[in-house]
Protein backbone atom coordinates (compact mmCIF):
# COMPACT_ATOMS: atom_id res chain seq x y z
CA UNK A 1 0.00 0.00 0.00
CA UNK A 2 1.18 3.45 -1.06
CA UNK A 3 1.60 6.02 2.03
CA UNK A 4 2.22 9.89 1.40
CA UNK A 5 4.05 11.27 4.16
CA UNK A 6 3.56 15.23 4.32
CA UNK A 7 7.12 16.92 5.19
CA UNK A 8 7.65 19.81 7.02
CA UNK A 9 10.39 22.67 8.26
CA UNK A 10 14.03 20.91 8.36
CA UNK A 11 12.53 17.43 6.75
CA UNK A 12 11.19 18.88 3.81
CA UNK A 13 14.33 20.74 3.48
CA UNK A 14 16.79 17.55 3.94
CA UNK A 15 14.20 15.82 1.49
CA UNK A 16 13.80 18.79 -1.34
CA UNK A 17 10.11 17.58 -1.11
CA UNK A 18 7.03 18.13 0.96
CA UNK A 19 5.43 14.78 0.20
CA UNK A 20 7.17 11.34 -0.53
CA UNK A 21 5.01 8.15 -1.17
CA UNK A 22 6.20 4.98 0.45
CA UNK A 23 5.14 1.50 -0.51
CA UNK A 24 4.22 -0.39 2.88
CA UNK A 25 3.15 -3.85 3.68
CA UNK A 26 -0.66 -4.19 4.62
CA UNK A 27 -0.22 -4.55 8.58
CA UNK A 28 3.02 -2.00 8.61
CA UNK A 29 3.21 -0.15 11.65
CA UNK A 30 3.88 3.68 11.70
CA UNK A 31 7.50 2.64 13.07
CA UNK A 32 8.11 0.11 10.20
CA UNK A 33 7.25 3.80 7.55
CA UNK A 34 9.60 5.20 9.63
CA UNK A 35 12.59 2.76 9.16
CA UNK A 36 11.63 2.63 5.72
CA UNK A 37 11.73 6.22 5.11
CA UNK A 38 15.35 6.27 6.79
CA UNK A 39 16.36 3.77 3.91
CA UNK A 40 14.01 5.27 0.80
CA UNK A 41 15.52 8.98 1.92
CA UNK A 42 18.87 8.75 3.21
CA UNK A 43 18.89 12.95 3.48
CA UNK A 44 16.29 12.34 6.09
CA UNK A 45 17.67 9.46 7.95
CA UNK A 46 19.26 12.39 10.23
CA UNK A 47 16.67 13.76 11.73
CA UNK A 48 13.91 10.79 11.49
CA UNK A 49 14.97 9.27 14.54
CA UNK A 50 13.79 12.51 16.50
CA UNK A 51 10.36 13.65 14.87
CA UNK A 52 7.19 12.76 15.51
CA UNK A 53 4.64 11.63 12.74
CA UNK A 54 0.37 12.33 13.15
CA UNK A 55 -1.73 9.76 11.19
CA UNK A 56 -4.30 12.20 9.27
CA UNK A 57 -4.37 15.45 12.62
CA UNK A 58 -3.61 12.95 15.20
CA UNK A 59 0.50 12.08 16.31
CA UNK A 60 0.43 8.32 16.44
CA UNK A 61 2.76 6.36 18.20
CA UNK A 62 5.22 3.76 16.77
CA UNK A 63 3.25 0.65 17.02
CA UNK A 64 0.09 2.04 15.41
CA UNK A 65 -1.71 0.18 12.13
CA UNK A 66 -1.07 2.02 8.74
CA UNK A 67 -4.13 1.08 6.85
CA UNK A 68 -4.31 2.32 2.83
CA UNK A 69 -5.50 5.78 2.46
CA UNK A 70 -3.22 6.98 5.87
CA UNK A 71 -2.08 10.27 5.14
CA UNK A 72 0.86 10.77 7.71
CA UNK A 73 2.84 13.84 8.62
CA UNK A 74 6.71 13.94 9.92
CA UNK A 75 6.77 16.41 12.38
CA UNK A 76 9.83 17.43 13.38
CA UNK A 77 10.13 19.21 16.58
CA UNK A 78 7.44 22.32 16.89
CA UNK A 79 8.46 25.62 17.06
CA UNK A 80 5.32 27.66 17.02
CA UNK A 81 4.83 30.68 18.96
CA UNK B 1 -12.28 32.89 17.80
CA UNK B 2 -9.44 30.35 16.35
CA UNK B 3 -7.18 30.90 13.71
CA UNK B 4 -4.11 30.59 11.48
CA UNK B 5 -3.91 33.60 9.51
CA UNK B 6 -1.31 34.96 7.01
CA UNK B 7 -1.27 38.86 7.78
CA UNK B 8 -0.70 41.10 10.74
CA UNK B 9 -2.61 40.11 13.98
CA UNK B 10 -5.32 42.36 15.01
CA UNK B 11 -4.82 42.57 18.50
CA UNK B 12 -7.92 44.75 18.93
CA UNK B 13 -10.00 42.05 17.11
CA UNK B 14 -8.40 39.40 19.61
CA UNK B 15 -9.53 41.09 22.63
CA UNK B 16 -13.39 41.97 21.24
CA UNK B 17 -13.31 37.99 20.54
CA UNK B 18 -13.28 37.61 24.43
CA UNK B 19 -15.04 40.58 25.76
CA UNK B 20 -17.60 40.15 28.15
CA UNK B 21 -19.91 41.24 30.72
CA UNK B 22 -19.12 38.39 32.55
CA UNK B 23 -15.54 39.31 32.43
CA UNK B 24 -13.74 40.84 35.47
CA UNK B 25 -10.11 40.14 33.92
CA UNK B 26 -9.35 39.76 29.90
CA UNK B 27 -5.39 38.97 29.67
CA UNK B 28 -3.74 39.22 26.38
CA UNK B 29 -0.61 37.44 25.30
CA UNK B 30 1.34 38.48 22.51
CA UNK B 31 4.68 36.31 21.20
CA UNK B 32 6.95 38.98 19.01
CA UNK B 33 9.99 38.64 16.77
CA UNK B 34 12.58 39.16 19.34
CA UNK B 35 16.10 40.89 17.70
CA UNK B 36 18.63 39.31 19.35
CA UNK B 37 18.88 35.63 20.74
CA UNK B 38 22.63 35.38 23.17
CA UNK B 39 25.02 37.40 20.39
CA UNK B 40 22.61 36.40 17.37
CA UNK B 41 20.73 38.89 15.80
CA UNK B 42 17.87 37.81 13.64
CA UNK B 43 16.30 39.77 10.78
CA UNK B 44 12.94 37.98 10.99
CA UNK B 45 11.25 34.79 10.92
CA UNK B 46 9.38 33.05 8.89
CA UNK B 47 6.78 30.40 9.97
CA UNK B 48 4.80 27.78 8.49
CA UNK B 49 2.07 25.40 9.75
CA UNK B 50 0.38 21.92 8.96
CA UNK B 51 -2.67 23.86 8.39
CA UNK B 52 -5.22 21.29 9.08
CA UNK B 53 -3.98 19.85 12.30
CA UNK B 54 -2.70 22.85 13.60
CA UNK B 55 -6.12 24.49 13.48
CA UNK B 56 -7.50 21.24 15.16
CA UNK B 57 -4.79 21.19 18.12
CA UNK B 58 -5.42 25.00 18.46
CA UNK B 59 -9.18 24.41 19.09
CA UNK B 60 -8.41 21.46 21.22
CA UNK B 61 -6.14 23.41 23.46
CA UNK B 62 -9.08 26.24 23.93
CA UNK B 63 -11.26 23.70 24.58
CA UNK B 64 -8.81 21.77 27.52
CA UNK B 65 -8.70 25.80 28.78
CA UNK B 66 -11.71 25.99 29.18
CA UNK B 67 -12.19 22.71 31.28
CA UNK B 68 -9.25 23.04 33.33
CA UNK B 69 -10.19 26.93 34.39
CA UNK B 70 -13.57 28.74 34.65
CA UNK B 71 -12.99 31.02 31.92
CA UNK B 72 -16.29 32.85 30.10
CA UNK B 73 -13.91 33.25 26.69
CA UNK B 74 -10.44 32.31 25.11
CA UNK B 75 -9.25 33.09 21.63
CA UNK B 76 -5.85 32.22 19.60
CA UNK B 77 -4.47 33.80 16.57
CA UNK B 78 -1.37 32.19 15.08
CA UNK B 79 0.13 34.12 12.11
CA UNK B 80 2.53 32.17 9.84
CA UNK B 81 4.67 33.56 6.89
CA UNK B 82 7.20 36.25 7.12
CA UNK B 83 7.06 37.98 10.32
CA UNK B 84 9.35 40.93 11.18
CA UNK B 85 11.18 42.24 14.20
CA UNK B 86 8.71 43.40 16.94
CA UNK B 87 5.64 41.82 14.86
CA UNK B 88 3.49 39.42 16.24
CA UNK B 89 3.62 35.91 15.15
CA UNK B 90 1.17 34.61 18.18
CA UNK B 91 -1.81 36.37 20.13
CA UNK B 92 -3.84 34.64 23.22
CA UNK B 93 -6.56 35.73 24.56
CA UNK B 94 -8.53 34.52 27.74
CA UNK B 95 -11.51 36.61 29.66
CA UNK B 96 -12.46 34.84 33.22
CA UNK B 97 -14.72 36.55 35.80
CA UNK B 98 -11.45 36.90 38.28
CA UNK B 99 -7.91 37.64 37.74
CA UNK B 100 -5.96 34.51 38.76
CA UNK B 101 -7.27 31.96 35.90
CA UNK B 102 -6.82 34.41 33.40
CA UNK B 103 -3.58 34.82 33.99
CA UNK B 104 -2.95 30.87 34.42
CA UNK B 105 -5.06 30.22 31.52
CA UNK B 106 -2.86 32.52 29.44
CA UNK B 107 -0.28 30.60 30.41
CA UNK B 108 -0.86 27.48 30.00
CA UNK B 109 -2.02 28.37 26.62
CA UNK B 110 1.52 29.61 25.25
CA UNK B 111 3.62 27.23 26.72
CA UNK B 112 1.37 23.91 25.63
CA UNK B 113 0.64 25.53 22.06
CA UNK B 114 4.57 25.61 21.96
CA UNK B 115 5.00 22.11 22.81
CA UNK B 116 2.84 20.03 20.56
CA UNK B 117 1.20 22.32 17.75
CA UNK B 118 2.50 21.51 14.39
CA UNK B 119 4.05 25.14 13.59
CA UNK B 120 7.66 25.99 12.89
CA UNK B 121 9.66 29.09 12.63
CA UNK B 122 12.82 29.86 10.43
CA UNK B 123 15.26 32.36 11.72
CA UNK B 124 16.21 34.64 9.11
CA UNK B 125 19.55 35.73 10.50
CA UNK B 126 21.01 39.02 10.04
CA UNK B 127 24.05 37.54 8.88
CA UNK B 128 22.06 36.01 5.62
CA UNK B 129 22.02 32.62 6.49
CA UNK B 130 18.42 30.58 7.77
CA UNK B 131 17.72 27.92 10.18
CA UNK B 132 14.82 26.28 10.93
CA UNK B 133 13.67 26.15 14.83
CA UNK B 134 13.86 22.50 16.43
CA UNK B 135 14.32 22.27 20.04
CA UNK B 136 16.09 19.31 21.22
CA UNK B 137 17.15 18.19 17.24
CA UNK B 138 20.70 17.02 17.75
CA UNK B 139 22.81 19.29 15.26
CA UNK B 140 23.88 17.35 12.54
CA UNK B 141 26.30 17.14 10.01
CA UNK B 142 23.20 18.01 7.60
CA UNK B 143 22.60 20.94 9.73
CA UNK B 144 19.11 23.00 8.47
CA UNK B 145 21.56 25.81 8.14
CA UNK B 146 21.87 27.53 4.83
CA UNK B 147 23.93 29.81 3.74
CA UNK B 148 22.45 32.90 2.06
Amino acid sequence: MIIKVRLFAVARQLAGTDSLDVDMAPGSTLGQLREQLAKQTPALEAVLGQVLFAVGTEYAQDATLLREGDEVACIPPVSGG
Amino acid sequence: MIQIVSHPIDAQAVLAAVASPQAGATVLFLGTTRQFTGDRETASLDYECFAEMAEQKLRDLADEAQRKWPLTACAIVHRVGHVDIGEASVAVAVSSAHRQCAFEAGQWLIDTLKQVVPIWKKENWADGTTEWVHPGLEDTEQTSREAP
